[in-house]
């Protein structure tokens, strides 16, 4: 666990230290998987501490963009107005879905956040009169704050990211290791005790849902700044399965392990790219890989080995 | 004894069919508070699912279940645990990647508000840390806190499946079969920490071995395919012709 946490900080200090001398393209990918990561990392509530495969996770990260898209180019909305309309509309969107959800497990569980996903990314697609539909919406601009450099150049940007993505980890590790933390991975573990023992396991798993979408849409409100142009492609089933794969590839219930695995697919995906068109391909043989030799993810894997 | 004071648990021609199979079968069930009762019956009598119906695991087909006066038949099993009813498995139901010591916080932790905290560490929660520590040392686990529960062996689950259950300080405790896949010792020893509970606590006890049974309850219940079919002292029991013959002939 500590290890996991020393390792993470290095990590960032490490990617704070060697940025300055990045050139653009690299320093633009390394932004990229610090907002993956917040994205990986609120899916790891869910898939690592409380067992719940969700395959819709860009739902929320894409509402809470499609937020920001809309208010900032719009009616010109600042930063705070951005922030909170966008976490609020992911926070909103998660505690819908979730009555539906949570009620199924397993496979089914899978099944219908895969379904609600698609509704949402059906909405980007045909309320042409508000998401421009297919076109996107372009030219969003990044916020402006009090500072002395503006977000607008990479470098400040991708500080702006690495602080924004050190927050995030910080609570979601503080609430790993809360109590009610600890109820997560008792219904991961076993429902049928939780429930013998007194616990409203329906209530835990809504409450994690609904903050694991707060998060995913903090990631979603970064990302419409980061990358100036929100469309369905945000909201489409590959992203879901992306953010699933890199929980699974880094380490499902560890944060960090996830946000590595954020890193270890932005750079294979940019990578990949130059040469093939065929991404899913690629990220179906990942997938396998991951399941034939690290079940349990690349720290899984790692700590065994010890 | 105190006509006023209302039943532990009552049970109104209870009734739990599987499709075609009447697995329990029109149960009548009074357990006064503080009482010591033994379940026992040949395999697939009926008595975990019975437990199941009273814990709240299962939905009744029929009948009524009352706790402590209160009827409890439509409410769902975590509230029934908030009631003080608290159950075992007869095959082991702990959290298995956890240490045994998170094992226990959670079951300390279950009838506190604590459990909706988010944004403190749980290790800085010395007051549930105390009483977790102190429920395993009440089962003989107190040197193994920080293992993994998956590497315990059969018998230390066995002694942490009885440290969840009372962790919660219940008021009526279900034991399903506490030394199954015990050795003779750890039978023994189990038997022993079994007759330790404060006497306070209402306890049904399913339990093959006999000897423990006896032991430990003075009064028995025989389920014989989902039906009672004796009920009183364990003489009266042992007298029977019925019982005698499920358990001595066949
Ligand atoms: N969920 C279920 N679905 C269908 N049938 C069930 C279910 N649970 C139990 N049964 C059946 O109900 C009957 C009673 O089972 P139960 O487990 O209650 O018996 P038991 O008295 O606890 O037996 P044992 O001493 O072996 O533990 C058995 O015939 C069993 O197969
Ligand atoms: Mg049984």
């Amino acid at each position: 666990m500590n290890r996991a946490i020393l390792l993470g900080i290095g990590a960032l200090v490490a990617a704070a230290a060697v940025a300055p001398a990045l050139p653009s393209y690299p320093l633009t990918l390394l932004t990229q998987v610090a907002i993956m990561a917040v994205l990986a990392m609120s899916l790891d509530i869910l898939l690592g501490y409380t067992g719940l495969p969700s395959l819709g996770h860009a739902a929320y990260f894409g509402a809470a963009a499609y937020a920001v898209g809309i208010l900032a180019t719009e009616r010109q909305a600042g930063f705070l107005t951005c922030l909170v309309a966008g976490v609020l509309l992911a926070t909103v969107t998660a505690a819908l879905f979730g009555l539906i959800a949570i009620r199924a497990t397993g496979t089914y569980f899978l099944m219908i956040t895969l379904a609600l996903g698609m509704v949402v990314w059906g909405l980007a697609f045909r309320w042409v009169s508000l998401t421009k539909g297919d076109n996107g919406i372009a030219g969003v601009p990044r916020p402006e704050l009090p500072l002395p450099w503006s977000l607008s150049a990479p470098l400040p940007f991708f500080y702006f990211a690495l602080v924004a993505t050190a927050l995030a980890w910080a609570a979601l590790g503080t609430l790993a290791r809360s109590p009610f933390g600890l109820t997560l991975k008792g219904i991961r573990e076993s429902e049928t005790r939780m429930r013998a023992l007194g616990y409203d396991v329906w209530l835990h798993k809504y409450l994690a849902f609904v903050i694991s979408g707060a998060f995913a849409g903090f990631a979603g409100v970064l990302w419409a700044w980061y990358n100036g142009f929100v469309s369905p492609v945000d909201v489409q089933l590959v992203t879901s399965v992306e953010t699933l794969l890199m929980v699974a590839l880094g380490g499902p219930g560890t944060l960090a392990g996830p946000a590595l695995g954020a890193a270890m697919i932005v750079f294979l995906k940019n990578f990949v790219s130059v040469y093939t068109k065929r991404w899913l391909l690629i990220l179906g043989a990942v997938y396998i890989g991951v399941i034939l030799w690290a079940p349990r993810g690349v720290l899984g894997a790692l700590r065994s080995q010890r | 004894m105190c006509l006023s004071e209302p039943l532990a648990l009552r049970l109104e021609r209870v009734s739990k069919a599987f499709g075609g199979l009447r697995a329990v079968d029109g149960v009548e069930l009074a357990v006064r508070p503080g009482e010591r009762r033994a379940l026992i019956g040949p395999n697939g009598a009926g008595k975990t699912t019975l437990f199941n119906l009273v814990a709240g695991a299962l939905p009744v087909t029929t009948g009524r279940i009352e706790l402590f006066g209160r009827d409890v038949t439509r409410m769902p099993s975590h509230r029934r645990a908030a009631l003080g009813l608290t159950r075992t498995f007869q095959v082991s139901n702990l959290f298995p990647s956890l240490t045994v010591l998170d094992n226990c916080l959670l079951a300390v932790q279950a009838p506190t508000t604590a459990k909706f905290a988010m944004h403190r560490p749980l290790a800085r929660d010395l007051a549930l840390r105390a009483r977790a520590e102190d429920t395993l040392a009440a089962v003989g686990l107190a040197d193994r806190a920080t293992a993994i529960v998956r590497n315990l062996s059969h018998g230390e689950q066995r002694q942490l499946e009885i440290g969840l259950a009372l962790a919660g300080r219940p008021r009526v405790l279900l034991l399903d079969e506490p030394t199954a896949g015990l050795s003779p010792a750890e039978s023994a020893a189990m038997a022993r920490l079994l007759g330790r509970l404060d006497p306070a606590i209402t306890v049904l006890i399913i339990e093959h071995d006999m000897d423990i049974a006896l032991e430990l309850a003075r009064h028995v219940t025989v389920l014989h395919y989902g039906r009672v079919i004796a009920d009183g002292t364990r003489d009266a029991v042992r007298a029977d012709p019925t019982v005698r013959e499920i358990y001595l002939g066949a």
